[in-house]
Protein backbone atom coordinates (compact mmCIF):
# COMPACT_ATOMS: atom_id res chain seq x y z
CA UNK A 1 0.00 0.00 0.00
CA UNK A 2 2.81 2.40 0.91
CA UNK A 3 4.40 1.88 -2.45
CA UNK A 4 1.24 3.09 -4.15
CA UNK A 5 0.77 6.05 -1.83
CA UNK A 6 4.41 7.12 -2.09
CA UNK A 7 4.23 7.06 -5.86
CA UNK A 8 0.77 8.51 -6.22
CA UNK A 9 2.18 11.46 -8.13
CA UNK A 10 3.93 9.23 -10.66
CA UNK A 11 0.81 7.13 -11.08
CA UNK A 12 -1.23 10.27 -11.63
CA UNK A 13 1.21 11.43 -14.30
CA UNK A 14 0.98 8.03 -15.94
CA UNK A 15 -2.80 8.14 -15.85
CA UNK A 16 -2.75 11.60 -17.42
CA UNK A 17 -0.63 10.38 -20.31
CA UNK A 18 -2.95 7.41 -20.74
CA UNK A 19 -5.88 9.83 -20.90
CA UNK A 20 -4.08 11.90 -23.54
CA UNK A 21 -3.15 8.86 -25.60
CA UNK A 22 -6.72 7.64 -25.35
CA UNK A 23 -8.50 10.84 -26.31
CA UNK A 24 -6.07 12.28 -28.87
CA UNK A 25 -5.35 8.87 -30.36
CA UNK A 26 -9.04 8.09 -30.67
CA UNK A 27 -9.73 11.45 -32.27
CA UNK A 28 -6.98 10.67 -34.76
CA UNK A 29 -8.41 7.21 -35.29
CA UNK A 30 -11.81 8.70 -36.02
CA UNK A 31 -10.39 10.96 -38.73
CA UNK A 32 -8.35 8.09 -40.22
CA UNK A 33 -11.40 5.83 -40.04
CA UNK A 34 -13.75 8.24 -41.80
CA UNK A 35 -11.23 8.90 -44.57
CA UNK A 36 -10.51 5.20 -45.08
CA UNK A 37 -14.19 4.29 -45.04
CA UNK A 38 -14.96 7.07 -47.53
CA UNK A 39 -12.23 5.77 -49.82
CA UNK A 40 -13.56 2.24 -49.58
CA UNK A 41 -17.14 3.04 -50.49
CA UNK A 42 -16.23 5.64 -53.08
CA UNK A 43 -16.17 5.30 -56.85
CA UNK A 44 -12.42 5.92 -57.26
CA UNK A 45 -10.74 2.58 -57.90
CA UNK A 46 -7.14 3.25 -56.82
CA UNK A 47 -8.25 4.89 -53.57
CA UNK A 48 -10.53 1.94 -52.85
CA UNK A 49 -7.75 -0.55 -53.36
CA UNK A 50 -5.18 1.49 -51.44
CA UNK A 51 -7.58 1.88 -48.50
CA UNK A 52 -8.39 -1.84 -48.54
CA UNK A 53 -4.74 -2.86 -48.53
CA UNK A 54 -3.93 -0.36 -45.79
CA UNK A 55 -6.84 -1.46 -43.60
CA UNK A 56 -6.03 -5.15 -43.96
CA UNK A 57 -2.37 -4.53 -43.19
CA UNK A 58 -3.17 -2.51 -40.08
CA UNK A 59 -5.64 -5.09 -38.81
CA UNK A 60 -3.22 -7.96 -39.20
CA UNK A 61 -0.09 -6.40 -37.76
CA UNK A 62 0.35 -6.48 -33.98
CA UNK A 63 0.21 -2.98 -32.53
CA UNK A 64 3.60 -3.48 -30.85
CA UNK A 65 5.25 -4.15 -34.19
CA UNK A 66 3.71 -0.99 -35.56
CA UNK A 67 4.90 1.07 -32.61
CA UNK A 68 8.40 -0.42 -32.87
CA UNK A 69 8.44 0.45 -36.55
CA UNK A 70 7.49 4.06 -35.85
CA UNK A 71 9.68 4.57 -32.80
CA UNK A 72 12.78 2.49 -33.56
CA UNK A 73 12.47 2.16 -37.33
CA UNK A 74 11.62 5.60 -38.67
CA UNK A 75 14.61 7.35 -37.05
CA UNK A 76 16.69 5.46 -39.64
CA UNK A 77 15.21 7.78 -42.24
CA UNK A 78 15.58 10.78 -39.94
CA UNK A 79 11.97 10.80 -38.80
CA UNK A 80 12.27 11.19 -35.06
CA UNK A 81 9.28 10.98 -32.79
CA UNK A 82 9.03 10.91 -29.01
CA UNK A 83 7.52 7.78 -27.47
CA UNK A 84 4.31 9.70 -26.91
CA UNK A 85 4.15 10.93 -30.49
CA UNK A 86 4.99 7.48 -31.83
CA UNK A 87 2.23 6.03 -29.69
CA UNK A 88 -0.21 8.59 -30.99
CA UNK A 89 0.71 7.97 -34.63
CA UNK A 90 0.72 4.18 -34.35
CA UNK A 91 -2.51 4.01 -32.39
CA UNK A 92 -4.34 6.44 -34.67
CA UNK A 93 -3.49 4.27 -37.67
CA UNK A 94 -4.21 0.98 -35.89
CA UNK A 95 -7.49 1.98 -34.28
CA UNK A 96 -8.30 3.97 -37.42
CA UNK A 97 -8.35 0.77 -39.48
CA UNK A 98 -10.83 -0.83 -37.07
CA UNK A 99 -12.79 2.40 -37.04
CA UNK A 100 -12.97 2.30 -40.82
CA UNK A 101 -14.39 -1.21 -40.75
CA UNK A 102 -16.95 -0.19 -38.14
CA UNK A 103 -18.03 2.91 -40.05
CA UNK A 104 -18.19 0.92 -43.25
CA UNK A 105 -20.53 -1.60 -41.67
CA UNK A 106 -22.65 1.37 -40.59
CA UNK A 107 -22.63 2.71 -44.14
CA UNK A 108 -23.67 -0.68 -45.46
CA UNK A 109 -26.61 -0.67 -43.06
CA UNK A 110 -28.05 2.53 -44.52
CA UNK A 111 -30.73 1.69 -47.07
CA UNK A 112 -29.44 2.07 -50.63
CA UNK A 113 -32.50 4.16 -51.46
CA UNK A 114 -30.98 6.94 -49.39
CA UNK A 115 -27.91 7.21 -51.59
CA UNK A 116 -29.97 6.80 -54.75
CA UNK A 117 -32.38 9.53 -53.71
CA UNK A 118 -29.55 11.85 -52.74
CA UNK A 119 -27.79 11.26 -56.03
CA UNK A 120 -30.90 11.80 -58.09
CA UNK A 121 -31.26 15.13 -56.32
CA UNK A 122 -27.92 16.00 -57.90
CA UNK A 123 -25.62 15.77 -54.87
CA UNK A 124 -22.00 14.90 -55.55
CA UNK A 125 -20.34 11.86 -53.98
CA UNK A 126 -18.90 13.85 -51.09
CA UNK A 127 -22.23 15.52 -50.46
CA UNK A 128 -24.07 12.21 -50.55
CA UNK A 129 -21.58 10.75 -48.12
CA UNK A 130 -21.19 13.71 -45.80
CA UNK A 131 -24.75 15.03 -45.70
CA UNK A 132 -26.87 11.94 -46.15
CA UNK A 133 -25.07 8.65 -45.53
CA UNK A 134 -22.57 9.31 -42.76
CA UNK A 135 -24.99 11.08 -40.38
CA UNK A 136 -27.23 8.03 -40.57
CA UNK A 137 -24.41 5.49 -40.60
CA UNK A 138 -22.67 6.89 -37.53
CA UNK A 139 -25.89 6.74 -35.53
CA UNK A 140 -26.13 3.01 -36.04
CA UNK A 141 -22.57 2.32 -34.90
CA UNK A 142 -22.45 4.31 -31.66
CA UNK A 143 -22.23 1.15 -29.57
CA UNK A 144 -19.49 -0.48 -31.70
CA UNK A 145 -17.50 2.75 -31.57
CA UNK A 146 -17.89 2.70 -27.79
CA UNK A 147 -16.46 -0.82 -27.71
CA UNK A 148 -13.68 0.30 -29.99
CA UNK A 149 -12.90 3.09 -27.56
CA UNK A 150 -12.55 0.77 -24.61
CA UNK A 151 -10.30 -1.50 -26.66
CA UNK A 152 -8.32 1.59 -27.65
CA UNK A 153 -7.92 2.69 -24.02
CA UNK A 154 -6.60 -0.74 -23.11
CA UNK A 155 -4.29 -0.71 -26.11
CA UNK A 156 -2.67 2.53 -24.94
CA UNK A 157 -0.83 0.31 -22.46
CA UNK A 158 1.19 -1.01 -25.39
CA UNK A 159 2.86 2.40 -25.72
CA UNK A 160 4.72 1.30 -22.58
CA UNK A 161 6.80 -1.04 -24.75
CA UNK A 162 8.43 1.96 -26.44
CA UNK A 163 8.90 3.79 -23.15
CA UNK A 164 5.91 6.11 -23.13
CA UNK A 165 5.50 7.12 -19.52
CA UNK A 166 1.89 5.99 -19.20
CA UNK A 167 0.04 4.11 -16.50
CA UNK A 168 1.16 0.57 -17.32
CA UNK A 169 4.78 1.68 -17.70
CA UNK A 170 4.72 3.52 -14.38
CA UNK A 171 3.05 0.63 -12.59
CA UNK A 172 5.58 -1.81 -13.99
CA UNK A 173 8.52 0.39 -13.05
CA UNK A 174 7.34 0.99 -9.50
CA UNK A 175 6.51 -2.66 -9.13
CA UNK A 176 10.02 -3.71 -10.08
CA UNK A 177 10.29 -5.14 -6.60
CA UNK A 178 7.82 -8.02 -6.65
CA UNK A 179 6.61 -7.58 -3.08
CA UNK A 180 3.75 -5.21 -3.78
CA UNK A 181 2.86 -6.45 -7.22
CA UNK A 182 -0.75 -7.14 -6.32
CA UNK A 183 -1.40 -3.68 -4.89
CA UNK A 184 0.11 -2.05 -7.94
CA UNK A 185 -1.82 -4.23 -10.34
CA UNK A 186 -5.02 -3.28 -8.52
CA UNK A 187 -4.07 0.41 -8.47
CA UNK A 188 -3.31 0.49 -12.18
CA UNK A 189 -6.48 -1.46 -12.89
CA UNK A 190 -8.49 1.12 -10.98
CA UNK A 191 -6.89 3.78 -13.17
CA UNK A 192 -8.15 2.09 -16.32
CA UNK A 193 -11.58 1.45 -14.85
CA UNK A 194 -11.75 5.16 -13.94
CA UNK A 195 -11.46 5.84 -17.65
CA UNK A 196 -13.63 3.04 -18.94
CA UNK A 197 -16.66 3.39 -16.66
CA UNK A 198 -17.55 7.03 -17.41
CA UNK A 199 -16.90 6.65 -21.13
CA UNK A 200 -18.94 3.46 -21.24
CA UNK A 201 -21.76 5.37 -19.58
CA UNK A 202 -21.30 8.29 -22.00
CA UNK A 203 -21.55 5.99 -25.00
CA UNK A 204 -24.70 4.34 -23.71
CA UNK A 205 -26.28 7.77 -23.23
CA UNK A 206 -25.21 8.71 -26.76
CA UNK A 207 -26.61 5.43 -28.01
CA UNK A 208 -29.99 6.17 -26.41
CA UNK A 209 -30.05 9.69 -27.79
CA UNK A 210 -28.85 9.00 -31.29
CA UNK A 211 -29.94 5.60 -32.45
CA UNK A 212 -33.05 5.64 -34.55
CA UNK A 213 -35.09 2.51 -34.08
CA UNK A 214 -36.66 1.35 -37.24
CA UNK B 1 -18.25 -6.54 -49.86
CA UNK B 2 -15.74 -4.33 -51.57
CA UNK B 3 -18.32 -3.10 -54.04
CA UNK B 4 -18.91 0.63 -53.79
CA UNK B 5 -22.29 1.16 -52.22
CA UNK B 6 -22.71 4.83 -52.92
CA UNK B 7 -21.88 5.25 -56.57
CA UNK B 8 -23.15 2.47 -58.77
CA UNK B 9 -24.38 3.50 -62.20
CA UNK B 10 -22.93 6.87 -63.09
CA UNK B 11 -23.97 9.25 -65.85
CA UNK B 12 -21.50 10.75 -68.35
CA UNK B 13 -20.62 13.69 -66.11
CA UNK B 14 -20.22 11.49 -63.07
CA UNK B 15 -17.95 9.16 -65.04
CA UNK B 16 -15.78 12.06 -66.16
CA UNK B 17 -15.51 13.26 -62.59
CA UNK B 18 -14.55 9.81 -61.40
CA UNK B 19 -11.95 9.52 -64.15
CA UNK B 20 -10.48 12.84 -63.10
CA UNK B 21 -10.48 11.80 -59.44
CA UNK B 22 -8.87 8.50 -60.39
CA UNK B 23 -6.09 10.28 -62.25
CA UNK B 24 -5.50 12.62 -59.32
CA UNK B 25 -5.56 9.74 -56.86
CA UNK B 26 -3.06 7.74 -58.89
CA UNK B 27 -0.80 10.79 -59.10
CA UNK B 28 -1.01 11.43 -55.36
CA UNK B 29 -0.42 7.80 -54.40
CA UNK B 30 2.48 7.55 -56.85
CA UNK B 31 3.88 10.82 -55.50
CA UNK B 32 3.71 9.62 -51.92
CA UNK B 33 5.37 6.33 -52.82
CA UNK B 34 8.06 8.22 -54.73
CA UNK B 35 8.77 10.50 -51.77
CA UNK B 36 8.97 7.51 -49.44
CA UNK B 37 11.18 5.68 -51.91
CA UNK B 38 13.54 8.62 -52.32
CA UNK B 39 13.73 9.11 -48.58
CA UNK B 40 14.58 5.46 -48.05
CA UNK B 41 17.03 5.55 -50.93
CA UNK B 42 18.95 8.65 -49.86
CA UNK B 43 19.25 7.27 -46.32
CA UNK B 44 20.73 4.11 -47.75
CA UNK B 45 17.88 1.89 -46.62
CA UNK B 46 17.93 0.00 -49.90
CA UNK B 47 21.63 -0.71 -49.72
CA UNK B 48 22.55 -4.34 -50.16
CA UNK B 49 24.17 -4.66 -46.74
CA UNK B 50 20.82 -3.97 -45.07
CA UNK B 51 18.93 -6.55 -47.09
CA UNK B 52 21.62 -9.17 -47.50
CA UNK B 53 21.00 -10.79 -44.08
CA UNK B 54 17.56 -11.86 -45.30
CA UNK B 55 19.17 -14.00 -47.96
CA UNK B 56 21.44 -15.75 -45.50
CA UNK B 57 20.39 -19.09 -44.19
CA UNK B 58 21.31 -18.27 -40.59
CA UNK B 59 19.02 -15.24 -40.48
CA UNK B 60 16.15 -17.08 -42.11
CA UNK B 61 16.61 -19.96 -39.69
CA UNK B 62 16.69 -17.59 -36.70
CA UNK B 63 13.51 -15.87 -37.81
CA UNK B 64 11.86 -19.19 -38.55
CA UNK B 65 12.66 -20.53 -35.09
CA UNK B 66 11.30 -17.32 -33.58
CA UNK B 67 8.12 -17.74 -35.60
CA UNK B 68 7.88 -21.28 -34.25
CA UNK B 69 8.18 -19.84 -30.71
CA UNK B 70 5.41 -17.38 -31.51
CA UNK B 71 3.17 -20.12 -32.86
CA UNK B 72 4.00 -22.38 -29.93
CA UNK B 73 2.96 -19.89 -27.28
CA UNK B 74 -0.11 -18.97 -29.34
CA UNK B 75 -1.15 -22.62 -29.61
CA UNK B 76 -0.64 -23.37 -25.93
CA UNK B 77 -2.31 -20.15 -24.80
CA UNK B 78 -5.13 -20.68 -27.29
CA UNK B 79 -5.84 -24.18 -26.06
CA UNK B 80 -5.69 -23.08 -22.42
CA UNK B 81 -7.92 -20.08 -23.18
CA UNK B 82 -10.51 -22.29 -24.87
CA UNK B 83 -10.70 -24.55 -21.81
CA UNK B 84 -10.67 -21.66 -19.35
CA UNK B 85 -13.19 -19.72 -21.43
CA UNK B 86 -15.47 -22.72 -21.68
CA UNK B 87 -15.39 -23.20 -17.92
CA UNK B 88 -16.07 -19.50 -17.33
CA UNK B 89 -18.96 -19.51 -19.78
CA UNK B 90 -20.56 -22.54 -18.12
CA UNK B 91 -20.02 -20.93 -14.73
CA UNK B 92 -21.62 -17.71 -15.88
CA UNK B 93 -24.64 -19.65 -17.13
CA UNK B 94 -24.75 -21.74 -13.96
CA UNK B 95 -27.99 -22.31 -12.09
CA UNK B 96 -26.25 -21.48 -8.80
CA UNK B 97 -26.29 -17.75 -8.25
CA UNK B 98 -22.96 -17.38 -6.37
CA UNK B 99 -21.10 -19.28 -9.10
CA UNK B 100 -22.68 -17.00 -11.66
CA UNK B 101 -21.63 -13.91 -9.70
CA UNK B 102 -18.05 -15.02 -9.32
CA UNK B 103 -17.74 -15.89 -12.99
CA UNK B 104 -19.33 -12.62 -14.06
CA UNK B 105 -17.01 -10.61 -11.82
CA UNK B 106 -13.97 -12.51 -13.05
CA UNK B 107 -14.88 -12.09 -16.71
CA UNK B 108 -15.58 -8.38 -16.36
CA UNK B 109 -12.41 -7.83 -14.34
CA UNK B 110 -10.18 -9.64 -16.83
CA UNK B 111 -11.74 -7.81 -19.74
CA UNK B 112 -11.15 -4.44 -18.08
CA UNK B 113 -7.40 -4.97 -17.73
CA UNK B 114 -5.03 -4.10 -20.52
CA UNK B 115 -3.37 -7.33 -21.60
CA UNK B 116 0.11 -5.84 -21.34
CA UNK B 117 -0.47 -5.02 -17.67
CA UNK B 118 -1.26 -8.69 -17.03
CA UNK B 119 1.80 -9.72 -19.01
CA UNK B 120 4.05 -7.38 -17.03
CA UNK B 121 2.78 -8.59 -13.67
CA UNK B 122 2.46 -12.31 -14.35
CA UNK B 123 6.21 -13.05 -13.96
CA UNK B 124 6.18 -11.13 -10.67
CA UNK B 125 3.25 -13.17 -9.39
CA UNK B 126 4.86 -16.41 -10.41
CA UNK B 127 8.04 -15.34 -8.68
CA UNK B 128 6.06 -14.45 -5.56
CA UNK B 129 4.53 -17.90 -5.70
CA UNK B 130 8.06 -19.29 -5.76
CA UNK B 131 7.99 -20.31 -9.41
CA UNK B 132 10.93 -18.96 -11.33
CA UNK B 133 10.07 -20.05 -14.84
CA UNK B 134 10.91 -19.12 -18.40
CA UNK B 135 8.94 -16.16 -19.79
CA UNK B 136 6.97 -18.65 -21.87
CA UNK B 137 4.64 -19.53 -19.01
CA UNK B 138 3.80 -16.08 -17.66
CA UNK B 139 3.07 -15.01 -21.22
CA UNK B 140 0.91 -18.05 -21.92
CA UNK B 141 -0.99 -17.62 -18.64
CA UNK B 142 -1.62 -13.91 -19.20
CA UNK B 143 -2.87 -14.64 -22.71
CA UNK B 144 -5.02 -17.47 -21.37
CA UNK B 145 -6.65 -15.27 -18.71
CA UNK B 146 -7.40 -12.37 -21.00
CA UNK B 147 -8.54 -14.32 -24.05
CA UNK B 148 -10.32 -16.85 -21.89
CA UNK B 149 -12.59 -14.10 -20.61
CA UNK B 150 -13.36 -12.97 -24.14
CA UNK B 151 -13.87 -16.51 -25.42
CA UNK B 152 -16.21 -17.08 -22.47
CA UNK B 153 -18.37 -14.23 -23.70
CA UNK B 154 -18.33 -15.63 -27.20
CA UNK B 155 -19.32 -19.11 -25.98
CA UNK B 156 -22.04 -17.66 -23.79
CA UNK B 157 -23.40 -15.55 -26.61
CA UNK B 158 -23.46 -18.67 -28.76
CA UNK B 159 -25.38 -20.69 -26.19
CA UNK B 160 -27.83 -17.86 -25.55
CA UNK B 161 -28.39 -17.36 -29.25
CA UNK B 162 -29.79 -20.87 -29.63
CA UNK B 163 -33.51 -21.29 -29.81
CA UNK B 164 -34.84 -21.97 -26.31
CA UNK B 165 -36.78 -24.87 -27.76
CA UNK B 166 -33.49 -26.76 -28.05
CA UNK B 167 -33.01 -26.68 -24.31
CA UNK B 168 -36.64 -27.31 -23.50
CA UNK B 169 -36.84 -30.24 -25.87
CA UNK B 170 -33.75 -31.95 -24.54
CA UNK B 171 -34.79 -31.42 -20.93
CA UNK B 172 -38.23 -32.85 -21.64
CA UNK B 173 -36.61 -35.86 -23.28
CA UNK B 174 -35.18 -36.53 -19.84
CA UNK B 175 -31.60 -35.46 -20.44
CA UNK B 176 -29.90 -34.04 -17.38
CA UNK B 177 -28.59 -30.47 -17.22
CA UNK B 178 -25.07 -31.53 -18.16
CA UNK B 179 -26.26 -33.81 -20.93
CA UNK B 180 -28.32 -30.95 -22.33
CA UNK B 181 -25.30 -28.69 -22.23
CA UNK B 182 -22.76 -31.16 -23.48
CA UNK B 183 -24.75 -33.02 -26.10
CA UNK B 184 -27.15 -30.39 -27.38
CA UNK B 185 -26.30 -26.80 -26.58
CA UNK B 186 -22.50 -26.55 -26.58
CA UNK B 187 -21.92 -28.35 -29.90
CA UNK B 188 -24.40 -26.08 -31.67
CA UNK B 189 -23.07 -22.97 -29.99
CA UNK B 190 -19.45 -23.74 -30.84
CA UNK B 191 -20.34 -24.45 -34.43
CA UNK B 192 -22.29 -21.24 -34.69
CA UNK B 193 -19.52 -19.21 -33.08
CA UNK B 194 -16.63 -20.83 -34.91
CA UNK B 195 -15.82 -17.78 -37.04
CA UNK B 196 -15.79 -15.55 -33.95
CA UNK B 197 -13.62 -18.05 -32.09
CA UNK B 198 -11.11 -18.25 -34.91
CA UNK B 199 -11.01 -14.46 -35.12
CA UNK B 200 -10.28 -14.25 -31.43
CA UNK B 201 -7.49 -16.78 -31.82
CA UNK B 202 -6.00 -14.57 -34.53
CA UNK B 203 -6.09 -11.67 -32.08
CA UNK B 204 -4.35 -13.92 -29.58
CA UNK B 205 -1.65 -14.69 -32.12
CA UNK B 206 -1.15 -10.96 -32.69
CA UNK B 207 -0.98 -10.38 -28.95
CA UNK B 208 1.86 -12.87 -28.49
CA UNK B 209 4.11 -10.09 -29.82
CA UNK B 210 3.61 -8.42 -26.43
CA UNK B 211 5.75 -11.22 -25.02
CA UNK B 212 8.67 -9.17 -26.22
CA UNK B 213 8.05 -6.91 -23.18
CA UNK B 214 8.94 -9.75 -20.81
CA UNK B 215 11.79 -11.03 -23.00
CA UNK B 216 10.09 -14.03 -24.47
CA UNK B 217 12.11 -14.93 -27.54
CA UNK B 218 9.35 -14.56 -30.13
CA UNK B 219 9.35 -13.04 -33.57
CA UNK B 220 9.47 -9.37 -32.62
CA UNK B 221 12.17 -9.79 -29.98
CA UNK B 222 14.29 -11.85 -32.32
CA UNK B 223 13.82 -9.26 -35.07
CA UNK B 224 14.85 -6.57 -32.61
CA UNK B 225 18.02 -8.42 -31.71
CA UNK B 226 18.93 -9.24 -35.30
CA UNK B 227 18.13 -5.68 -36.34
CA UNK B 228 20.56 -4.30 -33.80
CA UNK B 229 23.16 -6.82 -34.88
CA UNK B 230 22.94 -6.02 -38.59
CA UNK B 231 21.98 -2.38 -38.17
CA UNK B 232 18.81 -2.92 -40.19
CA UNK B 233 16.01 -2.46 -37.66
CA UNK B 234 13.72 -0.80 -40.15
CA UNK B 235 13.98 -3.68 -42.60
CA UNK B 236 13.58 -6.23 -39.81
CA UNK B 237 10.36 -4.66 -38.52
CA UNK B 238 8.96 -4.40 -42.01
CA UNK B 239 9.75 -8.03 -42.78
CA UNK B 240 8.40 -9.26 -39.46
CA UNK B 241 5.30 -7.13 -39.92
CA UNK B 242 4.75 -8.81 -43.27
CA UNK B 243 5.19 -12.24 -41.70
CA UNK B 244 2.46 -11.41 -39.19
CA UNK B 245 0.22 -10.10 -41.93
CA UNK B 246 0.76 -13.24 -43.99
CA UNK B 247 0.06 -15.65 -41.12
CA UNK B 248 -2.95 -13.72 -39.86
CA UNK B 249 -4.32 -13.14 -43.30
CA UNK B 250 -4.16 -16.86 -44.03
CA UNK B 251 -5.96 -17.60 -40.77
CA UNK B 252 -8.59 -14.96 -41.38
CA UNK B 253 -9.22 -16.52 -44.79
CA UNK B 254 -9.99 -19.73 -42.93
CA UNK B 255 -12.35 -17.81 -40.66
CA UNK B 256 -14.06 -16.22 -43.62
CA UNK B 257 -14.49 -19.58 -45.29
CA UNK B 258 -15.95 -21.07 -42.12
CA UNK B 259 -18.33 -18.17 -41.94
CA UNK B 260 -19.49 -18.59 -45.50
CA UNK B 261 -19.99 -22.30 -44.99
CA UNK B 262 -21.93 -21.53 -41.85
CA UNK B 263 -24.19 -19.11 -43.68
CA UNK B 264 -24.85 -21.59 -46.40
CA UNK B 265 -25.65 -24.35 -43.98
CA UNK B 266 -27.63 -22.58 -41.32
CA UNK B 267 -29.00 -19.49 -42.99
CA UNK B 268 -27.59 -16.32 -41.49
CA UNK B 269 -26.41 -18.06 -38.35
CA UNK B 270 -22.68 -17.34 -38.07
CA UNK B 271 -21.70 -14.18 -36.24
CA UNK B 272 -18.66 -12.40 -37.65
CA UNK B 273 -16.19 -10.89 -35.22
CA UNK B 274 -12.78 -9.62 -36.18
CA UNK B 275 -11.30 -9.61 -32.70
CA UNK B 276 -11.87 -7.82 -29.41
CA UNK B 277 -12.14 -4.63 -31.32
CA UNK B 278 -15.54 -5.55 -32.61
CA UNK B 279 -17.15 -7.85 -30.16
CA UNK B 280 -20.40 -5.96 -30.52
CA UNK B 281 -22.39 -8.55 -32.34
CA UNK B 282 -21.44 -11.07 -29.71
CA UNK B 283 -22.30 -8.77 -26.88
CA UNK B 284 -25.60 -7.81 -28.39
CA UNK B 285 -26.39 -11.53 -28.35
CA UNK B 286 -25.11 -12.04 -24.83
CA UNK B 287 -27.03 -9.14 -23.40
CA UNK B 288 -30.26 -10.63 -24.54
CA UNK B 289 -32.09 -11.81 -21.47
CA UNK B 290 -31.00 -15.02 -19.83
CA UNK B 291 -33.44 -17.71 -20.95
CA UNK B 292 -35.95 -19.05 -18.50
CA UNK B 293 -34.63 -22.04 -16.69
Amino acid sequence: MDLVLDNLDLLRQGLWLTVQLSLLGFAGAFVVGVVLAACRVGPVGPLRRAATVFTEAMRNVPLVVLLYLVYFGLPKVDLLFSPFQSGLIGMSLYSGAYMAETIRSGINSVATGQAEAARSLGLTFLQVLGLVILPQALRTVVQPIGNLFSAHVKNTAIAATIGAFELTYVANQIGEAEAEAITLLVAAGIGYVLMLLPTGWLFSVLERRLVVHR
Amino acid sequence: MTAPVIADELGPRGRRRVQLATAVAVAVIAGLLAVAFMRLFTKGQFSATRWKPFTELDTIRALWLALVNTLKVAAVAGALAAVFGGALALARLSLTAPVRWVATALIELLRAYPLLLLIFFMPKFLKLAGLDVEPFWPLAIALMLYNGAILAEIFRAGILSLDRGQREASLSLGLSYWQTMGLVLVPQAVRRMLPAIVSQLITLLKDTALGTAIFYDELLRRADGLGNQFGNNLQMYVVVGMVYVAVNYALSRVARRLEVRQRRRFGAAGIAVAGVEDLTAVEAGADAEVPAR
